[in-house]
C-alpha cells in the first residue's frame, strides 16, 4: 500500500467530505431538538399525568425504541411522508424530502430515549421539591416549569450528551436515503478514487471530531450552571 | 365572619395508607392567634394529618374549612387559592436547591402573587430580614446550615401572607446547636399572633407557646388541653406519660427552653416571657 497516494487522496477529497457537515450539522441538530421538545412533555407526562396518558407515552417509548431507526428512515421517506406531502396543502413543502424523513426519524426515537433521561432526572429530585412548590399555592404546571424542570434539566446534561453522540453517529444511516451528509459522501468518494480505507479514515474522523465539539461544549454547559454545593461528586 | 369563626377547621378526616387507617376521623379547629401543638409518638399520624390539612396528602374522606368556608378539593384553582394562605413548614426544609435564599422566598411571589420582580425582592428582602437571614439573601441553600435553611424556609412561607402555619417538626431534622435560633423565630412568629398548628418533640419549648397540646396516637386525638392541664403533676395523662419519657431520653429539663435562646444569632431575642417559666416547671 502506497501511503503517500492514500494521503494525497484523503487530503484531496476533505474539502468534498467537509461539505457533509453542514447536512449531519443540520440532522443533529433537528433531531436533538425534536427529540428534546418532545422529550420533556413525555417525561412529565410519565410522571406526573393521569394513568391512561402515561400508557400512551410508555407505548410510544417502546414503538421507538423497539424499531430500527433504518427501517423508520424507510416508513418515514418511502411510506408515511411521502403519502403526506400527497395531501392537499402539504405538497410543495419538502415533507417529501430526505432530510426531513431523517429529521422526523432520528428526532421521534431520540424523543423516546431523551423521555427516559428526562423521567430518570425528575424522578430523582426529592419528593419534598415538587410538595414545597405546592404548599406554596403553585399549580402543578407552575411547580413543574420553575421548580422541577430547572433542577432536573441541569442534571440530565450527562446524559443528554450521550444520546448526542449516539445520535451523531445513528445520523449516518441518512445516507441510505440519500441525505448527502459525511457518510454518503465518503461512500461516493470511495467509489470514484477507489481509496475507501483512507475515505473511511477522513470521515472517522470528522465525526470524532463532531462528537468531541459537542460533548466537550455540553461539559462545559453542565459546569456553567451547575447549582452551588452539587460539586463533581455530587451533592455536598 | 364572626369573631369566634376558627381560621382553619377540619371536619371527620380520615386517611387510608396500604390498609392502615392512619387518619381515623380526626377533627380539629383553630382560631386567629392561636397556636396548637401536635405531640405523640412517631407513626402517631401528626405529619400525615398537617399534609392533610392543605390537601398535600389528599384526605379520604373528611372536610377542610378555611374561616368556615369548605375547601372544594377538586377545584384546582381553589386548592391552590386555599395553600396560598396556609404555610406549611417541613421538617426538611425542602428549599429549592437551585434557587438562592432570596429567590427561593422571591419565586412564588413572582409566579403565584403575580408581583414584579422588584416588588417580589422588596418583600424578600423583608421577609429574610425578620428571620434574620439579610446577609445569607446570596447564598443557595447548600450553602446554609440546616436552621439558617429552616429560617429561609420560614420567610418564604411568611411572605405569602398566610393565615395559619403549619409546620410539622420543623427542628427535627437539625444539629442540637441550630434547634434554638430556629425556635427563637417560631416563638416571634406566635408572639405576632400568627395562627400556627406545631408538631413537635420540643415539649418544654411548645408548652411555653401552646393554648393546646394534642395528644395523637394510632391516627387518633387521644386527649387535648392546656399545656398546663395535661402535663401537671399526677395529671395521669398519656400526654404526661409521654412527655417525661422523651425528657427522660433527651435529657431536656427546665432548662430546655433556655438553651433555645442561647444558640439565637441576636436578632430578634428579647422574647423571655412569664408564661413559660411556669410551664417548665410543671415538667
Amino acid at each position: 500500500m502506497d501511503f503517500s497516494v492514500a494521503f494525497n487522496a484523503a487530503r484531496e477529497s476533505l474539502p468534498y467530505m467537509l461539505g457533509g457537515v453542514g447536512w449531519t450539522a443540520g440532522l443533529i441538530i433537528g433531531a436533538m431538538l425534536l427529540g428534546l421538545t418532545l422529550g420533556v412533555p413525555l417525561a412529565v407526562t410519565q410522571v406526573y399525568g393521569p394513568r391512561p396518558l402515561r400508557r400512551m407515552v410508555a407505548v410510544y417509548v417502546w414503538l421507538f425504541r423497539g424499531i430500527p431507526i433504518l427501517v423508520q428512515l424507510y416508513i418515514f421517506y418511502f411510506g408515511l411522508l411521502a403519502w403526506l406531502s400527497s395531501l392537499p396543502g402539504l405538497t410543495g413543502i419538502g415533507l417529501d424530502s430526505p432530510f426531513t424523513a431523517a429529521v422526523a426519524s432520528l428526532g421521534l426515537t431520540s424523543s423516546a430515549y431523551q423521555s427516559q433521561i428526562f423521567r430518570g432526572a425528575i424522578q430523582s429530585l426529592p419528593a419534598g421539591q415538587l410538595k414545597a412548590a405546592r404548599a406554596l399555592g403553585m399549580t402543578d404546571a407552575q411547580a413543574i416549569r420553575s421548580i422541577i424542570l430547572p433542577q432536573a434539566l441541569r442534571l440530565a446534561i450527562p446524559a443528554w450528551s450521550n444520546e448526542y453522540s449516539i445520535l451523531l453517529k445513528d445520523s449516518a444511516l441518512a445516507f441510505t436515503i440519500g441525505v448527502v451528509e459525511i457518510m454518503a459522501r465518503m461512500r461516493s468518494i470511495a467509489s470514484t478514487t477507489h481509496e475507501p480505507v483512507s475515505m473511511s479514515f477522513v470521515a472517522g474522523i470528522i465525526f470524532f471530531a463532531l462528537t468531541w465539539i459537542g460533548v466537550k461544549g455540553l461539559t462545559l454547559l453542565e459546569n456553567k450552571v451547575r447549582i452551588a454545593g452539587y460539586t463533581r461528586q455530587g451533592a455536598v | 365572619m364572626s369573631e369566634a369563626t376558627p381560621i382553619l377547621e377540619a371536619r371527620s378526616l380520615v386517611k387510608i395508607l396500604g390498609g392502615n387507617r392512619v387518619l381515623e376521623n380526626v377533627s380539629l379547629d383553630i382560631g386567629r392567634g392561636r397556636v396548637k401543638v401536635l405531640i405523640g409518638p412517631s407513626g402517631a399520624g401528626k405529619s400525615t394529618l398537617l399534609q392533610c390539612l392543605n390537601f398535600l396528602i389528599p384526605p379520604d374522606s373528611g372536610h377542610i374549612l378555611l374561616e368556615g368556608r369548605e375547601v372544594e378539593k377538586t377545584s384546582k384553582r381553589e386548592l391552590c387559592a386555599f395553600r396560598q394562605q396556609v404555610g406549611m413548614i417541613f421538617q426538611d426544609f425542602n428549599l429549592f436547591d437551585h434557587l438562592s435564599a432570596l429567590e427561593n422566598v422571591r419565586v412564588a411571589l413572582m409566579k403565584v402573587k403575580g408581583m414584579s420582580k422588584l416588588e417580589a425582592t422588596e418583600r424578600a428582602v423583608a421577609e429574610l430580614k425578620r428571620v434574620g437571614l439579610a446577609d445569607k439573601a446570596t447564598l443557595y441553600p447548600a450553602n446554609l446550615s440546616g436552621g439558617q435553611k429552616q429560617r429561609v424556609a420560614i420567610a418564604r412561607a411568611l411572605a405569602m401572607d398566610p393565615k395559619v402555619m403549619l409546620l410539622d417538626e420543623p427542628t427535627s431534622a437539625l444539629d442540637p446547636e441550630l434547634i434554638g435560633e430556629v425556635l427563637t423565630v417560631i416563638r416571634d412568629l406566635a408572639q405576632a399572633g400568627m395562627t400556627m398548628i406545631l408538631a413537635t418533640h420540643q415539649i418544654s419549648f411548645s408548652a411555653s407557646l401552646a393554648d393546646e397540646f394534642i395528644f395523637m396516637e394510632r391516627g387518633r386525638i387521644v386527649e387535648q388541653g392546656s399545656p398546663a392541664d395535661l402535663l401537671a403533676r399526677g395529671a395521669q395523662s398519656r400526654t404526661q406519660a409521654f412527655c417525661s419519657k422523651i425528657s427522660e431520653l433527651t435529657g431536656e429539663s427546665g432548662q430546655s427552653g433556655q438553651s433555645g435562646e442561647s444558640g439565637q444569632s441576636g436578632e430578634s431575642g428579647q422574647s423571655g416571657e412569664s408564661g413559660k417559666a411556669g410551664a417548665e416547671r410543671r415538667l
